[in-house]
């Protein structure tokens, strides 16, 4: 490669929000349901059926744009995107073009530089289209013998989340994505699945010689279905362009579209094609007027945002920069980790410690089993219990992962295992003492051994005190005593 | 029965003097020996009708309370859904549609007991002043059946200028309920944007659409008015000002009121008989002791050019969702494209395809800023004009059509000149602002003229108050066609 490039990504994010009805009528949004079940006479655009705006969507989308740190207007205003398919029963689809919902926001995200902070062109509301099965091999409309229309989707309220061009890698693309549906999860405005299309990402990726400051000709990337299909396909899009620059070619404007099996992207249609939506006013829906009471209550609504959360881990509880992030991962993580963790402190148990538990052990079992940690059979409060007891040295580490065990399988809580299997660990010198003397004088080689210098024998010796007290010796104790024998010559 | 308006036909029946059965059976047999003269009507409803008829008459019987309107028989124009019975606009696109919902309006005439007795013709999807571009057939003038019935609500107007139907149903986005009224020789009122609800109107152009009634006299009209005003959840153009009562000043006279007289209504176009007739109607009002200014609106000429670049553009998104899809007419084809183009080249009709074009032209990259925006800025200018206007008048008089109904025919070839019919009434619909037509005389040749009557915004009361006045001095809306 002769020439160094700069390649320059603006990311179009579509949320469905996750409010209990569709946007402009009262059928339920729910995922899954048979075909044509939530649908009635307003949401299948039936001739004569006018929309009405659900205002829950308006208070979801208020609070999401918040969380970009948008300006929310003062008042805003739908218009009708024109364009015929099957699944757009009125051949039109209400969204918002040129008075959107919300402008000029920025979300910051964690890159190998540092903190970067990507804007917010926009944030507008508008209704989802319905979803299509083509009856062929290919699953194409263009080859299917006949396709069936499922309209259960159709004005399920969608939001248009429209960065700038401020993103320069797939990597920061990626952790874009990652950023945004963090903030999402935490506003609880919609529950980003990619499997069920609540998430959805166009890109919008040109290359330029590095130092050239006008942008190169852009094309349209679609139907990646995960982030890390965003990233191959990100990454495939600018080696292609720079190689057609490379070449001596040019960059055609174009919409492609990604083949994830493939690992390649192939042109959907090129400008010329180009749909020409004829935006206009939507006659049916008056002006929306929104109050500053309105955007204050959204405001308040906000919860601490997840990057603000985990410095905040970081400061305040210790955790590593990687721990911090693991227990900000969801919110529903975010506030099991922070309740055990107050939880924890208040009994002077290291936070840290609590984190290794929740991270390593508790999450590693989730994960295992494909359970979320909103459904931990173990409590926030438990966790905290079962440190302190460990912390105490009222059990051993050891002893605490066959607790972890059984309170993971019955939900008890961890003194109540401890009690009812005995386990209650051996801290009494005196105790342990008597064990340790009759250890050495059973074991006189290892105990030569160890005076010669072979210092390592300790750990078979130990052993033998741990196996005569059933495990239930403090193992920092029997080491120490066991030595102090030994050294001292007693 | 014929003789009898909407009120008295109710009266005798809240009296007993009369079942609402006998009045259902009677106005179906008035159907069945006229429409084929006049071709009013797509549908008739005969079983429909005689149970809604019959169960007015078992709650009379039982002495339950019933409806303002019980047992008067109602059409209604075919671009208003009722539930299970078709719907079809006047267009093949639609034939045979049954909507699985019912309009907002049909609710309320059924709730208030009257008798829908079927659905009448109309232009199709409501784009025409002459009933000559439904699909099926064109109505015919009740007074001259060469002559057309006006439009789009000819149907409407037809239905009730004959004697078939007391009270009907019509929607104006241009004009659509005046005219025909005008034409017919009847009452029509498009009532203020936002005081009737359109859920259940198919829609032609949204922000102008609005549904009204059409009947032999105000008050008959009044009482229809009433009915189907007020707030709807369903549709959030609909206000939710309260419905003042009607038919309580309609009587008050209108002593000192200011009726303002646009010179540009007055001018190039009018045909002299009708100018004749409509002079004649200002004296009567100024004999009732009402004062006339001359008022002017100046950008009149801009709003023909205005309506029809609105209209078009809300009805090329409005009709798209006509595509051989989900209901209706599907041609089959090859493939997807070809299948749309296939099904709305046979489904729709000339006008509307032409319609289609312009608004969707009008709307296209390029030249968006040029028409469509354009146009809202006149209809702003227009708004402001009647604004002004009404600081210096309470009410203004106009000729509702430049002429009288015209030969059938005379003007399908010419779209331009079919549009000029319409040039009083749209201005209203641009500007929201409600308006009445009145029967206010005849032509030589024995064919209605229509005075045309425009109130402030939500002053319905005003115009009802000044047309029942000028029906207190005259007889025109008395006058019956005479039909075999």
């Amino acid at each position: 490669m002769s020439q160094d490039y700069e390649i320059v990504i603006g990311l179009e994010v579509h949320v469905e929000l996750s409010t209990a009805s569709k946007i402009f009528c009262g059928c339920p949004t729910t995922f899954g349901a048979e075909p044509n079940t939530q649908v009635c006479p307003v949401c299948l655009g039936l001739p004569g059926t006018l929309p009405v705006l659900n205002q829950q969507v308006l208070t979801f989308a208020i609070r999401a744009a918040l969380a970009c740190n948008c300006q929310i207007a003062q008042h805003t205003k739908f218009d009708r995107k024109n364009y015929f398919y099957p699944d757009l029963p009125k051949a039109y689809q209400i969204s918002q073009y040129d008075m959107p919902l919300a402008e000029h926001g920025s979300i910051s995200i964690d890159t190998t530089q540092g903190e970067k902070s990507i804007g917010i062109t926009r944030v507008h509301l508008e209704e989802d289209a319905g979803k299509l099965v083509h009856q062929s091999q290919g699953g194409q409309i263009g080859t299917a013998a006949s396709s069936l229309a499922d309209y259960n989707r159709t004005g399920v309220p969608l939001i248009e989340i429209v960065s700038e061009p401020d993103l320069r890698s797939a990597d920061e693309a990626y952790a874009y994505l990652t950023a945004l549906k963090e903030i999402l999860l935490y506003t609880k405005v919609s529950d980003c699945n990619m499997e069920e299309g609540s998430l959805r990402c166009d890109a919008n990726i040109s290359v330029r010689p590095r130092g050239q400051e006008a942008l190169g000709t852009k094309a349209e990337l679609k139907n990646m279905n995960s982030f890390k299909n965003i990233r191959d396909a990100i990454e495939y899009e600018a080696k292609r362009q720079i190689r057609v620059l490379e070449e001596g070619g040019k960059v055609e404007q174009e919409t492609r579209l990604w083949d994830a099996d493939k690992g390649t992207s192939h042109s959907m249609r090129s400008k010329e094609e180009a749909h020409d939506y004829r935006y206009f006013p939507e006659p049916d829906l008056p002006v929306v007027y929104l109050s500053e009471k309105m955007i204050a209550d959204q405001q308040q609504q906000l919860p601490e945002m997840p990057q603000a959360r985990r410095h905040r881990f970081q400061k305040e509880y210790g955790l590593s920069e990687y721990d911090a992030g693991v227990c900000t991962m969801s919110p529903a993580m975010a506030e099991y980790f922070e309740d055990a963790a107050k939880k924890a402190v208040s009994a002077k148990v290291s936070a840290k410690t609590v984190c290794n538990w929740i991270t390593v052990e508790l999450q590693g079992k989730l994960k295992a089993d494909g359970k979320e940690i909103s459904n931990s059979p173990i409590a926030s409060g438990q966790m905290a219990e079962l440190t302190r007891l460990i912390e105490r040295g009222k059990i051993s580490g050891k002893m605490g992962k066959d607790v972890f065990a059984d309170m993971y399988v019955t939900g008890k809580d961890p003194e109540v295992i401890v009690q009812e299997k005995g386990l209650s660990q051996i801290s009494n010198s005196d105790e342990i003492l008597k064990m340790v003397a009759a250890i050495i004088a059973a074991n006189p080689n290892p105990v030569a051994e160890y005076k010669s210098g072979k210092t390592q024998t300790i750990g078979f010796l130990v052993g033998q005190v741990m196996k005569a007290s059933q495990g239930q010796a403090n193992p920092k104790l029997v080491n120490q005593i066991l030595r102090d024998c030994l050294d001292k010559n007693i | 029965m014929r003789e009898l308006s909407a009120k008295q036909i109710h009266e005798k029946i809240i009296a007993k003097e009369i079942t609402a059965t006998a009045v259902c059976e009677a106005a179906l047999q008035r159907i069945h020996s006229t429409d084929s003269q006049v071709k009013a009507f797509l549908a008739v409803d005969e079983q429909g009708a005689l149970a809604a008829a019959k169960a007015v008459d078992r709650k009379l019987a039982k002495n339950e309370p019933v409806g303002p309107l019980a047992g008067v028989p109602i059409a209604l124009k075919d671009n208003l859904c009722t539930k299970g019975f078709p719907t079809t606009c006047a267009s093949k696109i639609l034939a045979g549609w049954k909507p699985p919902y019912q309009a907002t309006v049909v609710e309320r005439v059924r709730a208030a007991d009257a008798v829908p007795v079927g659905k009448v013709n109309m232009d199709e999807f409501a784009m025409g002043s002459s009933c000559e571009n439904s699909a099926f057939f064109p109505s015919n003038n009740p007074w001259n059946q060469e002559c057309v019935s006006g439009g789009s609500s000819g149907g409407s107007a037809v239905a009730v200028a004959s004697g078939m139907v007391p009270l009907a149903l019509g929607s104006d986005t241009g004009g659509s309920i005046r005219q025909p009224a005008s034409l017919c020789g009847i009452v029509g009122i498009k009532p203020t944007y936002g005081r009737v609800s359109r859920y259940g109107l198919i829609a032609y152009a949204s922000s102008l659409d609005q549904i009204g009634p059409l009947a032999q006299s105000v008050e008959d009209a009044a009482m229809l008015l009433q009915v189907i005003a007020g707030c709807d959840q369903k549709d959030s153009t609909c206000t939710d000002m309260a419905v003042p009562n009607y038919t309580e000043q309609m009587q008050s006279g209108i002593k000192g009121l200011t009726i303002g007289l646009p010179q540009e209504y007055f001018s190039e176009g009018l045909d002299p008989e009708v100018k004749a007739a409509v002079e004649q109607a200002k004296q009567v009002l100024q004999d009732a002791g009402a004062r006339l200014v001359e008022v002017t609106l100046p950008h009149t000429e801009y709003s023909l050019a205005t309506y029809y670049l609105i209209a078009t553009a809300e009805a090329s998104s409005n009709l798209a969702r006509y595509d051989g899809v989900q209901y209706g007419l599907r041609a089959e084809a090859d493939n997807l494209i070809a299948m749309y183009k296939a099904t709305r080249a046979q489904g729709f009709g000339a006008e509307v395809k032409r319609r289609i074009m312009l608004g969707t032209y009008a709307l296209s990259a390029g030249y968006y800023d040029a028409y469509y925006k354009k146009a809202l800025q006149v209809r702003t200018l227009i708004q402001r004009d009647f604004t002004e206007a009404f600081n210096k008048c309470d009410i203004i008089l106009t000729p509702t059509s430049p002429t009288v109904a015209f030969r059938r025919g005379e003007k399908t070839e010419d779209p331009l000149a079919m549009y000029l019919s319409d040039i009083y009434t749209i201005s209203a619909n641009l500007t929201g602002l409600p308006g009445i037509s009145i029967p206010c005389g005849f032509n030589s040749e024995g064919l209605p003229i229509g005075l045309q009557l425009i109130g402030k915004v939500f002053d319905e009361q005003m115009l009802l108050r000044t047309a029942q006045t000028y029906q207190s001095h005259t007889d025109w809306h008395t006058k019956r066609p005479i039909l075999a």
